[in-house]
This record gives structure tokens, sequence and C-alpha cells, in this order.
């Protein structure tokens, strides 16, 4: 048995937690440079607004109707997850994080000494009081199903955010009026077939031959079939995967021409790619820069481009990852273009202690960079940093806006909630 | 942005992490006191019980003087805990989250510890929001 837990427009949400005058309010929140909606709460999609609404479009009827937007926080949204994911690991024996905003329970156990339904609902009224979000507990006997129950929660307020569909009867009746492209995995492409052959319906899709599917379809899809069954084919995945790349890319706040500007911001994102990279205890041996000019400004003229460099020898120095960085960058870069995009991808990792030496380096400096790097982190994870490369640049012209950001309640001393 | 000088990078054989004491030191009879050390002294673990439902609050004002809760002070807010009657607890009740003594009975209000402030009651269809229960205040001096 499987169950999977959902928060309800969880970034909305997560603004409203110390703002108790928004529980009733609309509120959307924005993506990256405050340039489109990118969740919003019911009170919100009644005005109308649908995700992904450019934000310059709605911003003036959407504040009339008294409706407050924010800029992405995700210091908060990071932090609000964590703790529901540990109330989480606490109820049940097994877990897989999913995404910031949902995780599968393994219930395995549980339905000998408790009502499933039971159990969702004390998870939902803990996490609700633990952390003021309102999540929604979807069961079934596999996790494509549990998914299933999760739409049902969603859709019919009548189940007050808790669906159990062990009962084939029950998970029958509501997949017959659950359209087929909301089933876990089945994307607008399949979707698109999939409605050709006649199928609309979960239910439909669960009664296709399956010898059938394997021969026009994918194994992927006859395994969605089988689990809409009852057939458990995709096991809880609760050890994280390694990482295999690390990407940092932003959007800039405005749109950058000079050299300069683009060193400052690959710069940054090496510095912050290279912090995560240690994190993990790696060393990288593949660099990759790539820059782009904005898609949707039709009337410039367009490049986007990716390059990388192998090195000699795996590393996870800020320095050596910013000098490679820009190194590429000059290759990339053209004069005369409206760049509105950076990034950085690092690949191929080998663990940091165990690769090779460097016959040319002498080992004693390894192990000084090594201390320098980590005392680096160490100064910018406290309240003393932070601590950057110059390389970083000072000003940050290029960097992102975030002008409606709530403060960052949870993770900064001087941005917690102020009473009376 | 502002950039501070924090001095020189420590050399690479100063260890912070160095224990204050260990055996190496020792070149006559171990130290007696070897066998008494004890992990230092945790103050997440007096003051933070349930840290997926602890949160931080700063205290502005006088309004809670007499309970202890002195201008600008950081209040462990615990979320896990049932409030009850009396406690202190982070509410609100007009929109905005405020630190006040609760009481249940004989109706249901919100109080101030300090004279100058009154107390407020819940009027009828008001809603009482509590976010969680103050365990702890850290006034700084």
């Amino acid at each position: 048995m499987f169950a999977l837990v959902d928060c309800n427009s969880f970034y909305a949400s997560c603004e409203r937690i110390f703002r108790p005058d928004l529980k009733t309010k609309p509120v959307v929140v924005l993506s990256n440079n405050d340039g489109c909606v990118v969740a919003l709460t019911k009170e919100a999609k009644n005005l109308g607004i649908k995700m992904c609404d450019p934000w310059f479009k709605i911003e003036k009827t959407f504040k009339q109707k008294g409706g407050i937007a924010f800029s992405s926080n995700y210091e908060l949204y990071g932090d609000i997850s964590s703790r529901i994911m540990s109330i989480l690991e606490e109820l049940a024996p097994k877990v897989e994080i999913y995404s910031i905003d949902e995780a599968f329970l393994d219930l395995t156990g549980i339905a000998h000494c408790m009502d499933l339904e039971e159990f969702g609902r004390a998870c939902q009224k803990q996490i609700m009081q633990y952390t003021g979000m309102p999540v929604r507990v979807g069961i079934g006997p596999t996790k494509t199903l549990a998914k299933v129950a999760s739409y049902g929660a969603k859709r019919y307020p009548a189940t007050r955010g808790v669906l159990d569909v062990t009962e084939s009867c029950k998970r029958t009746k509501l997949m017959k009026l659950m359209p087929v492209n909301e089933i876990w995995g089945v994307g607008r492409r399949l979707n698109k077939r999939l409605l050709s052959q006649r199928v609309s319906t979960a239910f439909d899709l669960s009664q296709m031959d399956t010898g059938q599917i394997r021969k026009q379809f994918s194994i992927m899809l006859v395994n969605t079939i089988r689990e809409l069954r009852g057939e458990t084919c995709i096991p809880l995945d609760n050890a994280p995967t390694p990482k295999k790349q690390i990407v940092v890319s932003r959007t800039f706040g405005k749109r950058v021409t000079e050299l300069d500007f683009l060193e400052e911001a690959v710069s940054d994102y090496a510095a912050r790619a290279g912090e995560k990279l240690r994190k993990e205890g790696k060393a990288c041996k593949v660099i990759s820069v790539f820059i782009r000019t904005n898609p949707f400004r039709k009337q410039d003229i367009q490049h986007r481009e990716i390059r990388s460099t192998s090195l000699l020898y795996p590393t996870n120095d800020t320095r050596d990852l910013i000098k490679s960085a820009k190194f590429l960058l000059k290759d990339l870069y053209r004069k005369d273009f409206n760049y509105n995009k950076a990034g950085i991808m690092l690949s191929n990792f080998f663990d940091e202690t165990v690769y090779q030496l460097d016959l040319f380096k002498k080992k004693d400096r390894n192990t000084q960079d090594f201390k320098m790097m980590s005392l680096v982190d160490q100064i910018n994870q406290s309240n003393l940093g932070p601590v950057s490369f110059l390389a970083q640049g000072i000003k940050k012209e290029w960097s992102m806006k975030r002008e409606l950001q709530s403060p960052r309640y949870t993770t900064n001393l001087q941005d917690i909630l102020a009473v009376n | 942005m502002n950039l501070k000088n924090l001095g020189q990078i420590a050399d690479s054989d100063r260890n912070s992490e160095t224990p204050l004491f260990s055996e190496y030191v020792q070149v006559g009879w171990p130290s007696p006191a070897d066998d008494y050390i004890e992990k230092s002294i945790d103050l997440h673990q007096l003051l933070i019980k349930a840290p997926a439902a602890t949160y931080l609050v700063r205290a502005n004002g006088d309004s809670m003087l007499n309970a202890g809760i002195n201008n600008g002070a950081i209040l462990i807010v615990d979320r896990s805990l049932e409030p009850k009657h009396s406690d202190i607890v982070i509410a609100s009740i007009d929109g905005a989250y405020a630190c006040k003594r609760l009481q249940l009975t004989p109706k249901v209000g919100l109080l101030s510890e300090n004279i100058k402030y009154p107390p407020i009651f819940l009027k009828n269809g008001e809603e009482l929001d509590i976010m969680g229960v103050v365990t702890a205040a850290i006034n700084k001096f």
C-alpha cells in the first residue's frame, strides 16, 4: 500500500503561513524575475488567473481585486518542505521525497494496525499543526493509484483532502471520471495518441491489452496499466540517487550585452555550483557554460550556445571552476547580442577523496586549497558571510529581480516574524 | 554591498576542531579529568523539543514585560503543542500575529502582561488563529 502526500498550491500556501491576513485573499507566486505565475491559491483561480500567466498582463486587475503577489522565496519554500518531509519520516516507515511538495509513503505494516483513511487524516492534521501547510493524501495499492486517489482528493471537496482507493469499486468509479492525461506518466504527446485510439479516461487505459500497448507504445505505459490494475511495478525509491550533474542557471534582471557582466554572472554561478559540489563531497572533471538571448524578443537576433571543457584533473575548487568558466565564456561570447540567461553545468563526478593525485602539484598545496574552500563554505553558512571571489562581482547589476519577495522567516535571523 | 576584511585565513596546522582535552598532550600521567569529559551543553536540545514544528519570532514592544519578555526578545514558538488556558501564545484575531497570554475561561481572549494594554476578547463571528505556544524567550542584555 502506498500514499501520496501532496501540498495544496505549495508556494502560495508557504506565503500564508506567517501572514494570517492572507488566509482568504487571492495569492500568486511569480517565477524568476517576476515573469509569470508559478503558483496560485484557489481564490486567485476564481479571479480567472491561470498558471503561467505573464505578470505584466495581469498585475493591474489582480491588484485592483485585492490580490497579493510574491516573488519566489526559495529559502522559505525549501525550509518548509524539509520540515514536512521530516514529519512524514516520523509517521511512515519509508518515504520517497518525490519533489519539493510531494512524497510517496510505503504503508506496508500500517494497514494492519490502522484504518488507512484515518492515517491519511492524521498526516494531514499533523502537517497542518506543525507547519500550517494544507496537504491532500491519496492512498492506493500502487504508486500510480495513490496518484489517482490524490487527483480525486483534489477534485472532490467531499473527500476533505483524503481519499483511499483500496476498494476496487471505488477506484473504478473514480477512474471512469479521470481524463487519461491526468495519469502519472502520461504526457501531452502520449495523451494525443491515446485519444486517437479512443482512450480518454484512466479506466479506458486500464482495460487496454498490454501486449498491444507494448507493441505500439512502450514498456513504461504497460507498467502504468498494470499499476492501474493494482499490480505494483514501480517500487518506492527511498535512497536519493547521487547527483550526476549540477546546473546553476539564472535569467538576468535586465538584458546584458557586455562581456564583463557575463563574466561576473558565470563566475557567480560557478561559485554556487562549486559550493553544491563540495557539499556532495565530489569533484568534477567536465565544465560546461551556456548563454542565450531572449527567445521571446522576436526583434532581437538570437544566439544560444553551450560549450564544454574537460579538465586534466577533477576539481571542486571554486577558483578552478571560475577560471574554466571564464575561458569557455570568452569562446562563446559574441558582441552586440542581448543576452538574458547564462548557466554553468558540472558533470563527470569523482569522489573528492579518491581522485588521482596530480604529480605536478605539491600535495601540501592540495590540502591547503581544500581547507581554504571549506573555510569559505563555513563562513558562508554562518552569519558572518558572505565571502566571495571578486570575479563574482560586487554590484551584480545583472542579477535577477525579486522585488516582491517575502522575508526569509525561517532561515535568516534578521527576517524572522516580528510580533507586538 | 558591505565588504568586511576578516583578516588572514588560518594556517594549516591550526585546527579549530582540536578538543581542549586530548591524549597526545600528556607526557606523564594521564589526565585525571579524562574520564569526565562530557559533550558540551547544547542549547538546541534545551530549547527545541520538536525541530520540525519550532519557529523563531521576535517580540517588539513591552506588552508582555511582566511575563519576562523584553522588547526585542527572540521567542521560541512550538506549534506541536496544544494551546492551553494561560499559555503564552502567538495568535491573531484581526489578521496580524501578536504575542499574548491565552485565556480560555470564562471567555476566550488574549491578555497582555502589562497594565498599559487592555485585554482583547473574541467577538461573535471572530476567529482566533493560534500559530503556536511560546516555550521560551531569549532576552539579550
